[in-house]
């Protein structure tokens, strides 16, 4: 991409990136209000822990005695500030519960994409190599298979086998309690807390990029451009790393930029199996207390987190692929 | 008709999952026979294991049959499936239809909608609607239909673009056909197979979301389903392996079974796609 595009292409994309978080916003407002009852009380809970001093709160901070679109406009003005509201449960803005545990789901689904990344474009490519041979074949398999086992199943099942059975590894939590640790023995420790939740959360994805990867590779093995280096004399070896590869990898990259949802998504389910203290954990301890204002915080976050990576993609993509339409 | 089916027959996988499907619907339409009276109640000892004491498949920590469980919880994940399926179908091809037909704004319009529903996380979405609307057979297909309609909007939108241009088409417009009469009758029967095939898939992950959030505890509480019975099972995985060891598998046979169903459907309907794949891919 010429350079001078460069800032008109991320001004667009950010403007875009804005509208879709206030359209989330618009949309979490309609959420407390198409539920039955006050949206007040729905806030607060529906198992009477809300007092009415806290109703009378909730009731001035969305303005319920006025016009919808001024309770919109208070409602958007709250969130923008970035005021996600009050765990009346947990005694703590929700923003802040959010952010306390952001770091742990980042690091799980950081480390289960890294994985899935590695493990599905290195089976893919060695896939589409072997075009109909047993390998290919296997892989096929492994990939049908993971389509479709239910995530939260396939972690029940490692602990079962690595935790219950084996007693190679720990079972839940982030690392051990009631240890006194240094350095990196606390590394080691939390890694091997992390191994399964981020093998289970990212067995899934694996599947799914070793079958796009094998298929941009075939189709990429077909071009020109591969013959030409063939035909040049180029080692086997550096044709399927330069030329292939590099230009399968593109597509695999958006992808990845469209499923960031879905692997937050997936990280409810895997941290509530591992009690994983993070963001997805925190939304089950909501869901079960019926905690709304938590819930409605972390799909906010989830959603501006997001937001966030499909920006970022749509710059790695526009930097490493010159030819990427801009217009878009 | 019976060119489909030869085809269809070619694709061994489609045919393995084909008659899995067929057994599930069996068992789901025969649980009140096989196992009479209600999934919930004590059948035998607490904590019995698979095989004993009459227990096929075991009972749980308050004794109730898993097999039962698992026999009841087929219906409602066929149901839930099925019905969160067709209510996707309705809100996505109506959509499609409109924007792949009509063009410019309207197209435009719906397709920002779509990327948006897209962009956000689903199944958060998903969680959040059946928590506030409170855990009922109707919220769960409802949130379901509301995160599994976009993908419809998109493969029937394309399909309409490429089709309204084709002579049929102009042919009818000129014999002053109206407008509906010729999305339904002219363009939505030629867009109708990658329909079948995505909506086949779209029951598959259907089931998988369902028995995800009723792992969650967000089933309808008066209903026996896969993932109650996993989550059910969890907290007391070390004692007994098989609550939910079994209704697992169940769930992943069955959406093997409507994967393996939807490729063979695919390699059905697009022959030529088939042949190009190299028939059974």
């Amino acid at each position: 991409m010429e350079a001078s595009k460069l800032p008109g292409f991320l001004l667009r994309r950010g403007v875009k990136a804005v509208i879709v978080v206030l359209a989330i916003v618009v949309c979490n407002f309609l959420l407390v209000h198409a539920a039955p009852g006050d949206p007040a009380s729905v806030i607060a809970g529906q198992s009477g822990a809300a007092d009415a001093v806290f109703l009378e709160q909730l009731r001035r901070q969305f303005g319920l005695d006025q016009p919808l679109y001024v309770q919109l406009w208070i409602y958007l003005k709250s969130v923008l500030s970035l005021d996600l509201g009050f765990s009346h449960r947990q005694q703590a803005p929700v923003a802040q519960l959010v952010l306390e545990r952001l770091p742990a789901t980042l690091l799980l689904t950081g480390a289960a994409f890294a994985f899935a990344l590695a493990a599905g474009v290195t089976l893919g490519a060695l896939a589409a190599q072997r075009v109909g041979r047993w390998a290919d074949s296997v892989i096929t398999v492994i990939a049908l298979t993971f389509y479709a086992t239910p995530l939260f199943w396939v972690g029940l099942m490692l602990v079962l086998v690595f935790s219950v059975w084996l007693e190679w590894l720990p079972s839940f939590g982030m690392s051990s309690v009631g240890v006194e640790m240094h350095g990196l023995e606390v590394v080691w420790d939390v890694a091997q807390h992390l191994l399964l939740p981020a093998l289970t959360l990212g067995l899934f994805y694996l599947a799914v990029y070793a079958r796009l990867t094998r298929a941009t590779m075939l189709e990429v093995a077909d071009q020109d451009f591969v013959k030409t280096a063939r035909a040049k004399g180029v080692p086997e070896g550096r044709i399927l790393r330069a030329h292939v590869l590099r230009n399968a990898l593109l597509p695999v990259i958006t992808f990845a930029g469209i499923q960031a949802g879905q692997l937050l998504g997936g990280s409810i389910l895997v941290e509530t199996v591992f009690a994983w203290p993070g963001i997805g954990r925190l939304a089950f301890e909501a869901l079960l207390a019926r905690d709304y204002p938590v819930l409605l915080g972390v799909f906010f976050c989830t959603s501006v987190m997001v937001v966030l990576f499909n920006l970022l993609t749509d710059l790695l993509y526009a930097v490493i692929d010159p030819r990427v339409e801009v217009a878009g | 008709m019976r060119d489909f089916w030869r085809r269809f027959r070619r694709n061994k996988g489609a045919v393995v999952g084909l008659v899995i499907l067929l057994l599930v619907v069996l068992v789901a339409a025969t649980a009140p026979w096989l196992f009479p009276g209600s999934p919930w109640e004590m059948a035998g000892a607490p904590f019995a294991p698979p095989g004993e004491m009459g227990m096929l498949l075991g009972t749980d920590s308050l004794g109730r049959d898993v097999a039962a469980g698992i026999a009841h919880g087929a219906r409602i994940s066929l149901l839930v499936g099925a019905v969160s399926t067709a209510a996707a179908l309705l809100v996505g091809v109506t959509l499609g239809a409109f924007a792949g037909y009509l063009g410019g704004i309207a197209d435009d319009a719906v397709m920002r909608f779509t990327e948006f529903f897209q962009t956000i996380p689903s199944f958060v979405l998903a969680i959040l609607l059946v928590a506030i609307f409170t855990p009922t057979i109707t919220s769960v297909v409802g949130a379901i239909a509301v995160v599994s309609w976009p993908p419809v909007a998109r493969v029937v939108r394309a399909e309409f673009l490429s089709l309204r241009g084709r002579e049929f088409v102009q042919a009818a417009e000129v014999l002053g056909k109206s407008r509906l009469a010729i999305v339904l009758t002219d363009i939505l029967p030629n867009a109708l197979s990658p329909i079948v095939v995505l909506s086949s898939l779209m029951v598959a992950s259907a089931i998988l979301l369902e028995s995800a959030l009723s792992f969650l505890g967000l089933g309808d509480p008066n209903l026996m389903t896969w993932g109650f019975l996993i989550g059910s099972g969890r907290s007391v995985i070390r004692l007994a392996w098989w609550m939910s060891v079994f209704p697992g598998v169940a769930i992943f046979l069955t959406v093997l079974a409507l994967n393996l169903v939807g490729e063979g459907l695919s390699d059905a309907l697009n022959p030529r796609l088939a042949r190009q794949r190299g028939g059974a891919a």
